[in-house]
């Protein structure tokens, strides 16, 4: 039990930072407004939770300007990826 | 504990859903497609089949005349069950406050588009070579692959309505003479069954 805890990540314990992730996971990439409408929250919550997995190098982004108007970007990165599957694993682990 | 991570697995499939499929397509769309279709097929089995000569009853007679008829049967019922399609899609994601035209609707189109232009284009060309018969067994086909190929980015159930269609369109091929007939139940009726069971399984 305590082995399969170990392989949990942190990073995505909070529901907000999993929505993300998982939204990643299945697009190329997602800009705030998108997700801050799929996952219902405010603009500050998602910008908190946002910079927190990008502190842990689980996503990247890139600003652009779309019609003059700023648009970011949001990809997950290899490593993102790859801590997400882990975790998912993880979960899987435990259930069964 | 165990049961905030099978929530936790259930929000990510929800997530991943929601975020990556276009899944604002009306049940009711399907069931007017399908009864523009069945108009359609109407009008051309009475334009094709000459009911008056009993002996040849069946028997294709088609002439350059009424080829141009069955053309403007087709676009005409294909423009009906588009824009009948198009008008309860809108007014479905309309209450659901979501955007119409963004990036999985441009996506689910695009692969929906690839196997239907090709189909499209390729019926066109053995119409005007002659080949009428074969045309109704290969749309049936090329819709299904397209749905079958447009059905990773939307409802699951238009996997298995593609399937349909292909196997229809095969069957058709082998009875080339109920061709018509096969096309009115994979077109019309499909239609209108599948979207039944859409509207009635994704109402809220």
């Amino acid at each position: 039990m305590k082995e399969l805890l170990k392989n949990l990540d942190k990073a995505f314990e909070n529901k907000i930072r999993l929505g993300i992730m998982s939204a990643l996971m299945v697009n190329d990439f997602m800009d705030f407004n998108t997700l801050k409408d799929l996952l219902d929250v405010t603009d500050g919550n998602l910008a908190s939770h946002l910079k927190s997995l990008e502190k842990s190098k689980y996503i990247e982004y890139r600003k652009e300007f779309l019609d003059r108007k700023p648009n970011t970007k949001y990809f997950a990165t290899p490593a993102g990826k790859k801590a997400f599957r882990k975790h998912i694993n993880a979960i899987e682990q435990l259930l069964s | 504990m165990k049961e905030k991570y099978i929530n936790d697995l259930k929000e990510i499939k929800d997530i991943m859903n929601r975020s990556s499929r276009f899944i604002s397509l009306s049940g009711l769309s399907g069931v007017s497609a399908g009864i523009s279709a069945l108009i359609g097929a109407y009008f051309a089995y009475q334009m094709v089949f000459n009911d008056h000569d009993y002996l040849s009853h069946n028997r294709i007679h088609l002439t350059g005349e009424s080829l141009t008829q069955l053309l403007i049967i087709a676009l005409a019922t294909l423009i009906l069950a588009i824009g009948t399609g198009i008008y309860f899609t809108t007014r479905k994601t309309k209450m659901q406050n979501k955007k119409i035209w963004d990036h999985q609707t441009k996506r689910l189109l695009i692969n929906l588009a690839i196997p239907l232009i090709t189909g499209g284009v390729l019926c066109l060309l053995l119409l005007v070579k002659g080949y009428v018969g074969i045309v109704a067994p290969l749309t049936l086909i090329f819709y299904g692959l397209a749905l079958v190929n447009a059905s990773k980015y939307t409802l699951d159930e238009i996997r298995s309505l593609g399937l349909i269609e292909i196997f229809l369109g095969m069957v058709a091929i082998q009875f080339i003479g109920l061709g018509l007939l096969i096309w009115a139940l994979g077109f019309g009726v499909m239609h209108i069954v599948y979207g039944i069971i859409m509207e009635l399984k994704y109402k809220s």
